[in-house]
């Protein structure tokens, strides 16, 4: 009965407020010639539409520099309406930071032209899109209606990269995924961090190998530190001017593995790890239990075999 | 069948606290599961059959990875249990897992690979032929970005079939805990060109011989088995050893 109530009001829910399937992505000017979409610090619903991941653009002088496009391909296309009342220019060059589905599945609305992503990125889109795809059409619904895997068709090296008139500098750190694009756009002193730093809600960690995550993070924070730093925006969350969002990213995951570890050497089965209750300093944070719950059954295996003295 | 159980249910009802009594029921299924009968026929047949609290199933009521469900059977509040069946009622094999708790508490965590929503049941048989049932309802349509889950699957199992791993712990909180990873595919012979290939038999064995617990295992078991039980005072080591269907067999010996 209880199961019925609850869907029957996400039914009613995502009727209200999906019917026009409009994301309504509202461009904020971040700094001198750089923009985001913010989306909300929520999981993918029917409600939202997956419009839960920041993306981003920088008008340079020759073109439109797209760093990543949304959840679906609604998500692309609106987002390009929305770039093109900002800027009549042309799209330049699309990158995408890494191989999740709310960073990549709007490329199609950009076939058009160039897309770019780490060697890594492209294979992981390439083996897992469809996948992930299916996965947001049962979470999202209709808002994937037309949605089609679009693997960037170029391969990005870190160090300089100069596209329509701008420099910027590629960071290529792992953790989050195996292939994680830093974006440093030295212009404008902003920072776009991809999925390795969460800002005001719980990180994901489907994909996470921690240890590389956090040594990432340290890097990250050097890059703040540097003195043209201006604006860090992180892959979900406000941007911040400071390195704030990056401590919290690290507190979580800290927090996490030791939990993990500390869970499975004291003998610990998984459903007593999931009735852990959250540390204080946590339990406000939004999807925080929700992350939790799938971050113990994507980490704690890998605890347990180690207390269990077992090989890697 | 029907009078002799009624006075059982009473009988039971006045040893227990009042809102534990009033859970327990000889029919209609807690869950409301349309394969009720169904597995009822097929588990505990001819015998008599009671929903009891006291058979506790402890399971995520949303499952992130459906090839990995936790699930903890405790059925330890319930004296002289003598074998416990595992199964879910919409799974494409049913059955799970049977247990024999001989000389150890009636308990055993594991993890299951599931298809889709179900029940998830442990049926206790007590020494009177009685079977107590208790169970929970996993929803395995949660997800995120949990990536379609590790496809192709590991094959770790190539060089090291049947390696046991595994400890005890004699202290803290969890003293009389034993715990064990076995690696073994676990394919479950549903899908194409890959044949059913799964542990079919674990002993637990104490250093003088006598048997502690045994586990009958199925194709539903997650692969690399993690398997959780509690063995109340323990003293020495634990003997592992059992058998696929193929005939594999392992033996390996649990320290304290
Ligand atoms: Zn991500």
């Amino acid at each position: 009965m209880k199961r019925l109530a609850c869907a029957l009001l996400m039914l009613l829910a995502s009727q209200l407020g999906a019917a026009d399937f409009d994301y309504r992505l509202a461009a904020v000017q971040v700094a001198k010639d750089v923009y985001a979409f913010i989306g909300k610090t929520e999981d993918f619903t029917t409600d939202n539409g997956g419009n839960i991941v920041n993306t981003a653009f920088i008008v340079a002088p020759q073109g439109v520099i797209v760093i990543d496009t949304g959840s679906s391909l609604r998500y692309g296309q609106q987002m390009r309406r929305a770039i093109a009342t900002v800027t009549a220019k042309p799209i330049a060059l699309v990158i995408n930071t890494h191989h999740h589905p709310d960073h990549f599945l709007g490329n199609q609305a950009f076939a058009d032209v160039p897309i770019a992503a780490l060697a890594e990125t492209r294979n992981g889109i390439a083996a897992d899109g469809n996948a992930f795809a299916e996965n947001l059409f049962r979470m999202s619904g209709d808002w994937m209606k037309g949605t089609e895997v679009q693997v960037p068709s170029r391969t990005l090296s870190p160090g300089r990269l100069d596209v329509a008139g701008r420099s910027l500098r590629l960071v290529a750190l792992d953790g989050h995924t195996g292939a994680d694009l830093v974006i440093d756009d030295e212009a404008s002193g902003v920072i776009f961090a991809g999925d390795l730093v969460f800002n005001g809600r719980a990180p994901t960690t489907p994909h996470a190998d921690v240890a590389h995550w956090l040594a990432a993070l340290d890097r990250l924070e050097a890059l703040t530190r540097e003195s043209g730093f201006k604006l860090l925006l992180p892959g979900h969350g406000k941007p911040t001017s400071d390195a704030a969002p990056i401590r919290q990213t690290r507190a979580w995951l800290s927090w996490l593995t030791a939990a993990m570890r500390e869970s499975a050497k004291s003998g610990l089965d998984m459903n007593d790890v999931l009735a852990r209750p959250l540390p204080a300093e946590f339990a406000d944070m939004p999807l925080a239990a929700t992350e939790y719950r799938r971050s113990v059954g994507h980490l704690f295996p890998a605890a347990e075999q180690e207390a269990l003295g077992g090989k890697p | 069948m029907k009078y002799p159980l009624t006075i059982a249910a009473i009988a039971l009802a006045a040893l227990m606290p009042p809102a534990e009594a009033a859970a327990l029921r000889e029919n209609g299924d807690p869950l409301d599961s349309a394969r009720w009968s169904e597995m009822r026929k097929a588990f505990l047949a001819g015998a008599p059959v009671l929903f009891d609290p006291r058979v506790k199933v402890i399971a995520p009521s949303t499952a992130e990875n459906p090839m990995q469900v936790p699930v903890t059977v405790d059925a330890t509040a319930l004296p002289g249990v003598v074998e416990v069946v595992v199964f879910a009622d919409f799974n494409p094999i049913v059955q799970v897992l049977r247990f024999f708790p001989e000389a150890a508490p009636a308990f055993l965590g594991f993890r299951v690979k599931l298809q889709q929503s179900t029940p998830v049941r442990a049926a206790a048989r007590t020494a009177d032929g009685v079977w107590h049932v208790g169970g929970a309802w996993v929803n395995t349509v949660g997800g995120g970005c949990t990536a379609p889950s590790a496809a192709g699957g590991s094959k770790e199992w190539q060089q090291r079939l049947n390696e046991v791993s595994g400890r005890q712990w004699s202290e803290g909180p969890n003293a009389g805990r034993v715990r064990l990873r076995i690696v073994h595919p676990m394919d479950t012979g549903l899908v194409a060109g890959t044949p059913a290939f799964f542990l079919e038999e674990i002993n637990f064995t104490d250093t003088a011989g006598k048997r502690v617990m045994r586990v009958q295992t199925y194709e539903p078991v997650s692969e690399n088995p993690v398997f959780t039980l509690n063995r109340g005072e323990a003293a020495g080591p634990l003997e592992a050893s059992g058998r696929d269907n193929n005939g594999n067999a392992f033996k390996a010996r649990i320290a304290q």
